[in-house]
C-alpha cells in the first residue's frame, strides 16, 4: 500500500493504494465516482477519460499511485453551480448521448480538445475525438455539439 | 415549444429527459452498483475451441487471499434444472445440444466458461482464477463455415454427427420453372463477415438475495421480462420470486437480448452463497464470452426478361451457428427469410437455410439480425443483374420496385405500406447525381490515384417483432405482444408503465410525448416506467425495433382506455352522455355548453376518492393495455454512399451518405434522427471495418478492440437524412420501426459504391470489410 | 483489466532509478505509461516492481544543443509535437509526433518510453532511425552514446542493458536542403502503422545529394531501406527506387495485412514520403 494525495473534483483526497490499482478504478470503488466508465482493456475507447492537471488521459491507462499529487476532472465536476458545462448543454441540445457510457468520456475529451484550441473545424473536431469510441451515435451529432460548445466558449 | 405545452409533442424534436443524469455521471449502470459483502466472480474460459475437460483442480484457488468459493462445471450441474434456453426451435428436427452456464466435461468454444472463482474483490478474484488447472484433451475443431457444413468435417461436439443443425426451407411452386424460362440469370456468392457487437457498456450482472428468500437480479440487458421467465426456468426456482432490473443500460444492438451464462451463474451462486454475487466482463472476455452476429455465406439467384423484369428469386444461406444455440440463434437467418425478394415485384421465390455448428462463440441477434445479411445480397445482386442486362440500376430497381399497398409478395407476407418510388425520387432530388458523374468521369479520365464511386440501395426490411401468431407458426417459443398501464394519479400526474425496456432509444422522452398529446398533460407530470419486473411486470422488452411499433401502440391503447373511463366518470358526474363529451387537451366539455367542463386531472380524483362511481365501476383511474400487432411493421427507404479509393493502397474511405428512409409517423424526429445515424455507422462499419475472424485452430485474432477495428469520429463523415412518409394503416399512430433500418441498407450502399468506383479497372465485386488488402487484390486480379 | 500486483517506487532522479532498478532484476521503468500499463492489465508484463521516472521533469526539454537538438527522454508527444525549436529544426519529429496514438495518448506517451519498447509499429522509432538520432544511455558506469542503428535489436529489444535507462535523444537539425516526410497508413486514425515511411532527401546544387529512408512496421525492427536510398544517390526517379522499398525486410502477417501486402504498401507509401521530401 502507498499514501497518495489526488486532487479530484477540486477536494484534496489522502488514499492508500495498491500500485497495481488503475486511476479509474481508484474513481469508481474508492471514491464512489462512478460516472467514468470502463469500456475496454487497451486502452482504445476512451469512455474512461478524464483531465489530469487539465489534459485529457484515459484513466485506465493511468496508475492511481502516478496521479499522487495530481489535479484530477472528472465528469462529475464538470457542472458549475448546477449549471451544466458548455459541452454537456451541447451534448443534451444536439443530441449526442443515446446510451449514455461512453459519454463521460467523449465529454471530457471534447472539453480537453476544445480548450487546446483544436476543435476549430469538423474535420480538426472528428480528428481530436480519434482516441473516443461511441456504438450508439454514428459521432454526428457528437460533432455537431462539440462545435456548438467551441463556439460557446471560443 | 416549451414542456408546459399539453398538446402536440408527437412529431417534435423533444430534448431527451434521461440526458440529465447521464451528462452529469449519475447513470445506474450495473457496474455502479456496489453493494456490501458482494462476492466477485471471475469465469474461468477455455483457452482451446473443442477440448475434452479432464479434470478442473480449484485447490489452489481455493486456498488463495480473499477467495469465498470456486466451483467447475460438475459442481455446478446440479444446480440446473434445465439446459440455457434456445427459445427458437426453428424445425421439429433441429440439433441443440445441451448447454449449461459452465461446460461440464466438454469445452465447445474459445470462451466456453469452465469455472468460476468468487473472491472478497474483483482484483484477489482474478488472481486467484490464475490457479485453477485445468487438464484439457484438445479435439479436432470445426471453424471456418465453408468447411464445417461439409460431409467428414470435424463435428463441433462430440456428440454430433454433422455440423448442420437444422435445415429451414420456403418456396413457392414454380421456382424451378421460372428459372429455366428466364432470359437472364445472375447468380453470385457472398460472405457476411462474423460481427462483434459491441455495445460500449460490457455485460455485467449483480444478484442479491433478500432475507425473505427472494433474489433481486442487475444486469445489463435489453429483455428483463424474457430474462426473469427464462432464468426462473432454468434455476427450477419460482418465478415470483425473481425481480429482475435492468437499470440503465449503455447499449446492446442485439447483444444484450440474450439469456447468458453469468445471468444463470451470478443468480445460483447468489443463493448458494446467501450473498450478493457480482460479475462485470472485460471487453476482451466480452469478445469471445457475448454473442456475435452475421457469419453468413449466401449464394443469390435472380431469373429476369431481357427488359429487366425480375421473375424469381433464390437464395441459398449457410448460417454459422457458432459452437451452441443461444436464445434465437437458430431464428436469425429467419428474420429475413421473407425478404429476399427485397422491395421488388418477384413473383417466383425460394430461400432455403442451413444452420452449422463451429466451434466459435455463439451468434445471436445483431442489429438487423437476418435482415441486414438479407439486403446485402439482393442489392449487390441488383446491380449485378443490371451491369449483365446493360441496364442502368436505380431503371432497373424502379422497374420492380412494388408500387400497390398492401401488397401481399411472393414469399407470403403482406407488406402494409411503403413508398419505395417517393423515397427514390427524394433521394436523387437531393443527391445531384449529375455532378457528382461528372467528377467521376473527370478522375477516371486523368488515371487519378482516388477514384470515386456511388452506391445505392433500395430496402425495405421486416420488423416490429410483432405478431404472436406469425411467431408461434414459425416457432417462435413466446409472443410478440406489449403491454402498457398509463395510471392517471390523484394528485395530478401520471405513471406510464411499459414492457419495453430501452437502453438509449429514449422511450422515456418519446412515450411521455405520446402520453402528454394523448392524456393533456404537461410533458413533466408524466413519468415513465420501465425495465423492472417489480414495477412494469408484464412485456416482452426491446429488440428488432419493436419498441414503438408494438409498445407504442399498447401505451395508445391504454391511454385510450383511461379517457373512456375518464368520460364515463364526467358523464356520470355532470350528468350528461359519454356521447355529450368532447375531450381535448386534458379537459371533458359538454357538446354546445363548453362552460360545464372538468379536466382529466379532477376526473382522476374523483375515480381515486370513488365516492360517486358509475355503477359497478373500479375506482382509479388507469387502464392497461396488451397490443398484438396484426403484421410486421415495414420500413423502407433509398441510401446512396460515394466512397474515394485509393486504387494504389486499397483504402477506401466513405466521403458521402444520403439516406431518404420511409418510416411513418415520427415521433421524435431528433431521436429518430439519431436511430438513423447509429444505424448507419454500424451498416458502413461492416462495409469497410469490422470482422471477427479466427484461425485454423479456433483462436479469436480478432481479440480487442484494437484488432476488430470499430470505428471513430475519424472514419466517418457526417450524414445527410431526410424522409418520405407512408404512415402504416395498421399501427394507432402511423408508426414503424426505425432503430435498424441504417444497418440494414447501409453496407450494401457502400459495397456498390466501391465496386463502382473500380469498375472501370474490371472489378466486379468486393468482400466485406472492402479493406485495403481485399480492394488491392480485387483490383490486381482484374487487371 | 487489473494489473497483477507489482511494487512501485517513485525515483526522484536518475541516479536514484538507476539504484532502485539495479536492485531487482524483475523491475521496469515507467514512464507515461502508454506502451507498459496497457501490457500489465492484460497481464502479458509482470514485473515485480515499478520504477516511476514520471516525476523526473529534468528529463523533459527540448534544447538546442548545436548542430542537434537533445530531446529528454520523458518528453511527452504532444510536447514535441507543439515544440518551437523541434517544429523549426527538426519539423519530422514534432509532425510524427502528432501522429502517434490520439489526444489522450499524446498527454501522456513520451519518447524516450516509445523507443526504449521498441515496438516496430511505432512511429517514432523510424523517424530517429532516419536521423540518425544519437540515443543517451545512462547506467551504473555512466553514459554511453548508441546510434539509432544500433539502438533496435529485435520485437520489443533495445540496446539498453540491464539497470540502464534511457535518458536523451539527439537529432540532427535539418536545414532548408533537407526535404522530410512521414507517411502513415493506418485503418483508423487512432491505430499502429500498418506500414509507414520515414524520408529525409538532401539537395545539393538543385539535385538529390543522399536520401535515408526508414520504414515502421516492416520487420523486427524499424529498417533502413538502403536500397532505395543508393538508388536515389545513383540518380533514380522517386518511383524506380520506390521500387525496392521492401528489399530486405520481413514484414509481419497479422490481421491487419499480409507480409506481400505490406511490401507492397511499403512501395507505394515510400514512393510518396519521397515525393512529399522533395516537395518541402
Amino acid at each position: 500500500m502507498r499514501s497518495v494525495a489526488i486532487t479530484v473534483n477540486g477536494e484534496r483526497r489522502e488514499l492508500q493504494l495498491e500500485p497495481r490499482e488503475l486511476l479509474v478504478y481508484v474513481l469508481r470503488e474508492r471514491l464512489a465516482l462512478t460516472g467514468t466508465n470502463v469500456g475496454c482493456d487497451t486502452s482504445s475507447c476512451g469512455a474512461c477519460t478524464v483531465l489530469l492537471d487539465g489534459e485529457s488521459v484515459k484513466s485506465c491507462t493511468v496508475l492511481g499511485v502516478q496521479a499522487d499529487g495530481c489535479e484530477i476532472t472528472t465528469i462529475e465536476g464538470l457542472a458549475m453551480n448546477g449549471a451544466l458545462h458548455p459541452v454537456q448543454q451541447a451534448f443534451h441540445e444536439q443530441h449526442a448521448l443515446q446510451c449514455g457510457y461512453c459519454t463521460p468520456g467523449m465529454v471530457m475529451a471534447a472539453v480537453s480538445l476544445i480548450e487546446s484550441g483544436e476543435a476549430g473545424s469538423e474535420k480538426a473536431i472528428r480528428e481530436g475525438l480519434e482516441g473516443n469510441l461511441c456504438r450508439c451515435t454514428g459521432y454526428h451529432n457528437i460533432v455537431k455539439a462539440v462545435a456548438a460548445a467551441a463556439s460557446v466558449t471560443a | 415549444m416549451t414542456a408546459t405545452e399539453t398538446t402536440g409533442f408527437v412529431g417534435t424534436p423533444v430534448l431527451r429527459r434521461e440526458d440529465g443524469p447521464l451528462l452529469k455521471g449519475k447513470g445506474t449502470f450495473v457496474d455502479n452498483i456496489q453493494l456490501p459483502g458482494t462476492a466477485h466472480a471471475v469465469v474461468v474460459r477455455s483457452p482451446y475451441a473443442h477440448a475434452r475437460i479432464r479434470s478442473v483442480d480449484l485447490t489452489e484457488a481455493r486456498a488463495a487471499e480473499g477467495v469465498v468459493a470456486a466451483f467447475s462445471g460438475a459442481d455446478l450441474r446440479d444446480d440446473w434444472k434445465a439446459p440455457m434456453p434456445c427459445a427458437w426451435p426453428v424445425t421439429p428436427e433441429m440439433k441443440n445440444p445441451e448447454h449449461f452456464p459452465l461446460a461440464v466435461s466438454e469445452a465447445c468454444y474459445q470462451g466456453d466458461g469452465v469455472a468460476v472463482v468468487l473472491a472478497t474483490t474483483r482484483a484477489l478474484a482474478k488472481d486467484a482464477a490464475e490457479l485453477v488447472v485445468v487438464d484439457y484433451e484438445p479435439l479436432p475443431v470445426a471453424v471456418d463455415l465453408a468447411e464445417a457444413v461439409k460431409d467428414g468435417s470435424p463435428t463441433a461436439h462430440e456428440s454430433l454427427e454433422s455440423n448442420i443443425s437444422y435445415v429451414w426451407k420456403l418456396e413457392t411452386d414454380a421456382v424451378d420453372a421460372a428459372f429455366a424460362a428466364a432470359d437472364t440469370t445472375v447468380k453470385r456468392r457472398y460472405v457476411q463477415p462474423r460481427l462483434i457487437p459491441n455495445a460500449m457498456e460490457l455485460r455485467g450482472v449483480v444478484a442479491r438475495p433478500e432475507p425473505n428468500g427472494d433474489v433481486t437480479l442487475w444486469s445489463s440487458t435489453q429483455i428483463p421480462h424474457i430474462l426473469k421467465a427464462m432464468s426462473a426456468a432454468t434455476l427450477g426456482m419460482s418465478e415470483a420470486k425473481l425481480r429482475v432490473i435492468a437499470p440503465d443500460v449503455g447499449g446492446g444492438f442485439g447483444s444484450k437480448a440474450d439469456v447468458y451464462a453469468e445471468d444463470l451463474l451470478v443468480l445460483a451462486l447468489a443463493r448458494r452463497l446467501g450473498r450478493p454475487v457480482k460479475w462485470i466482463e472485460e471487453r476482451s472476455e466480452g469478445y469471445v464470452a457475448t454473442i456475435h452476429g452475421r457469419d453468413f455465406i449466401t449464394e443469390m439467384e435472380f431469373a429476369a426478361t431481357k427488359d429487366g423484369t425480375i421473375t424469381a428469386v433464390r437464395a441459398n444461406v449457410t448460417a454459422a451457428m457458432g459452437a451452441y444455440l443461444q436464445l434465437i440463434t437458430p431464428g436469425i437467418p429467419l428474420l429475413g427469410a421473407w425478404l429476399y425478394a427485397g422491395p421488388y415485384k418477384i413473383p417466383n421465390y425460394s430461400f432455403t437455410c442451413t444452420g452449422v455448428f463451429t466451434n466459435t462463440t455463439p451468434t445471436d441477434a445483431y442489429r438487423g439480425a437476418g435482415r441486414p445479411e438479407a439486403t446485402y445480397v439482393i442489392e449487390r445482386t441488383m446491380d449485378a443483374l443490371a451491369a449483365e442486362l446493360g441496364m442502368d440500376r436505380l431503371e432497373l430497381r424502379r422497374k420492380n420496385f412494388i408500387t400497390e399497398f398492401p401488397a401481399t409478395i411472393a414469399s407470403g407476407l403482406t407488406i402494409d405500406s411503403g413508398d419505395y418510388v417517393g423515397a427514390l425520387d427524394k433521394l436523387l432530388e437531393d443527391f445531384d447525381l449529375d455532378a457528382f458523374h461528372k467528377e467521376q468521369a473527370a478522375r477516371r479520365a486523368s488515371g487519378d490515384v482516388k477514384q470515386l464511386g456511388v452506391g445505392f440501395s433500395t430496402y425495405t426490411e421486416m420488423c416490429g417483432i410483432a405478431p404472436s401468431r406469425i411467431l408461434g407458426a414459425i416457432g417462435f417459443g413466446a409472443g410478440g405482444w406489449e403491454s402498457s398501464t398509463v395510471r392517471c394519479l390523484p394528485t395530478g400526474s401520471v405513471q406510464v408503465v411499459t414492457g419495453t425496456s430501452p437502453h438509449g432509444q429514449g422511450h422515456e422522452t418519446a412515450w411521455a410525448q405520446m402520453a402528454a398529446d394523448l392524456l393533456g398533460y404537461a410533458m413533466e407530470e408524466i413519468e415513465v416506467v420501465h425495465g423492472d419486473t417489480a414495477m412494469a411486470p408484464y412485456g416482452l422488452d426491446t429488440y428488432g425495433s419493436r419498441s414503438l411499433p408494438v409498445g407504442g401502440a399498447a401505451l395508445h391503447l391504454a391511454g385510450q382506455r383511461v379517457i373512456e373511463k375518464a368520460r364515463q366518470i364526467v358523464a356520470h358526474t355532470l350528468e350528461v352522455s359519454g356521447d355529450d363529451l368532447d375531450f381535448a387537451g386534458g379537459l371533458f366539455s359538454v357538446k354546445g355548453s363548453p362552460d360545464r367542463a372538468m379536466h382529466i386531472k379532477e376526473v382522476a380524483w374523483l375515480a381515486f376518492a370513488a365516492h360517486n362511481l358509475p355503477e359497478g365501476m373500479d375506482p382509479y383511474l388507469e387502464a392497461t393495455a396488451v397490443y398484438d400487432a396484426s403484421n410486421f411493421s415495414w420500413p423502407g427507404g433509398a441510401h446512396a454512399a460515394v466512397v474515394e479509393v485509393d486504387t494504389e493502397t486499397g483504402d477506401a474511405r466513405l466521403v458521402r451518405y444520403v439516406a431518404i428512409d420511409e418510416i411513418g409517423t415520427v415521433v421524435n424526429p431528433m431521436i429518430v434522427d439519431g436511430q438513423v445515424h447509429g444505424g448507419l455507422a454500424q451498416g458502413i462499419a461492416t462495409a469497410l471495418y469490422e470482422e471477427a475472424s479466427y484461425d485454423e485452430d479456433g483462436n479469436l485474432q480478432t481479440a480487442n478492440l484494437v484488432t476488430y477495428l470499430v470505428p471513430s469520429a475519424a472514419e466517418l463523415p457526417s450524414f445527410e437524412l431526410g424522409r418520405v412518409s407512408a404512415p402504416s394503416p395498421l399501427h394507432p399512430l402511423g408508426a414503424k420501426g426505425v432503430g435498424e433500418t441504417g444497418t440494414i441498407a447501409a453496407a450494401p450502399a457502400v459495397i456498390n459504391a466501391v465496386v463502382d468506383a473500380l469498375s472501370h479497372l474490371g472489378v466486379t465485386d468486393v468482400q466485406m470489410p472492402a479493406t485495403p488488402e481485399r480492394v488491392w487484390r480485387a483490383i490486381q486480379e482484374a487487371k | 483489466m487489473i494489473p497483477a500486483a507489482f511494487d512501485y517506487e517513485v525515483a526522484t532522479s536518475a541516479d536514484h532509478a538507476l539504484s532502485l532498478l539495479g536492485s531487482d532484476p524483475d523491475a521496469k521503468l515507467i514512464a507515461g505509461g502508454h506502451s507498459l500499463i496497457p501490457a500489465l492489465k492484460l497481464r502479458v508484463a509482470r514485473p515485480s516492481k515499478l520504477v516511476d521516472i514520471g516525476r523526473l521533469g529534468e528529463l523533459a526539454y527540448v534544447r538546442d544543443a548545436g548542430d542537434k537538438l537533445a530531446i529528454g527522454a520523458l518528453t511527452r508527444y504532444k510536447a514535441l509535437r507543439d515544440d518551437a525549436l523541434l517544429q523549426e529544426h527538426c519539423p519530422i519529429v514534432s509532425t510524427t509526433a502528432g501522429l502517434v496514438g490520439d489526444p489522450q495518448v499524446r498527454h501522456r506517451g513520451t519518447i524516450g518510453g516509445s523507443l526504449a519498447h521498441g515496438d516496430p509499429a511505432s512511429d517514432l522509432p523510424a523517424v530517429m532511425l532516419a536521423l540518425g538520432a544519437e540515443l543517451v544511455i545512462r547506467g551504473g558506469v555512466g553514459e554511453r552514446i548508441v546510434p539509432a542503428t544500433q539502438f533496435f535489436t529485435g520485437v520489443f529489444q533495445t540496446a539498453i542493458g540491464p539497470g540502464e535507462m534511457l535518458t536523451e535523444i539527439r537529432v540532427p537539425k535539418l536545414t532548408g536542403a533537407t526535404g522530410w516526410s512521414y507517411v502513415k497508413l493506418s485503418r483508423r486514425a487512432q491505430d499502429w502503422a500498418t506500414v509507414a515511411v520515414a524520408a529525409l532527401v538532401h539537395r545539393d546544387n538543385g539535385g538529390l545529394a543522399a536520401a535515408s529512408i526508414a520504414l515502421t512496421n516492416m520487420g523486427a525492427t524499424p529498417l533502413r531501406a538502403t536500397a532505395v536510398e543508393d538508388a536515389l544517390t545513383a540518380g533514380a526517379k522517386p518511383t524506380e527506387a520506390a521500387e525496392h522499398m521492401a528489399d530486405g525486410t520481413d514484414p509481419p502477417s497479422d490481421v491487419a495485412a499480409s507480409a506481400e501486402f505490406r511490401a507492397h504498401l511499403a512501395r507505394v507509401v515510400g514512393k510518396r514520403a519521397i515525393e512529399e521530401a522533395l516537395s518541402r
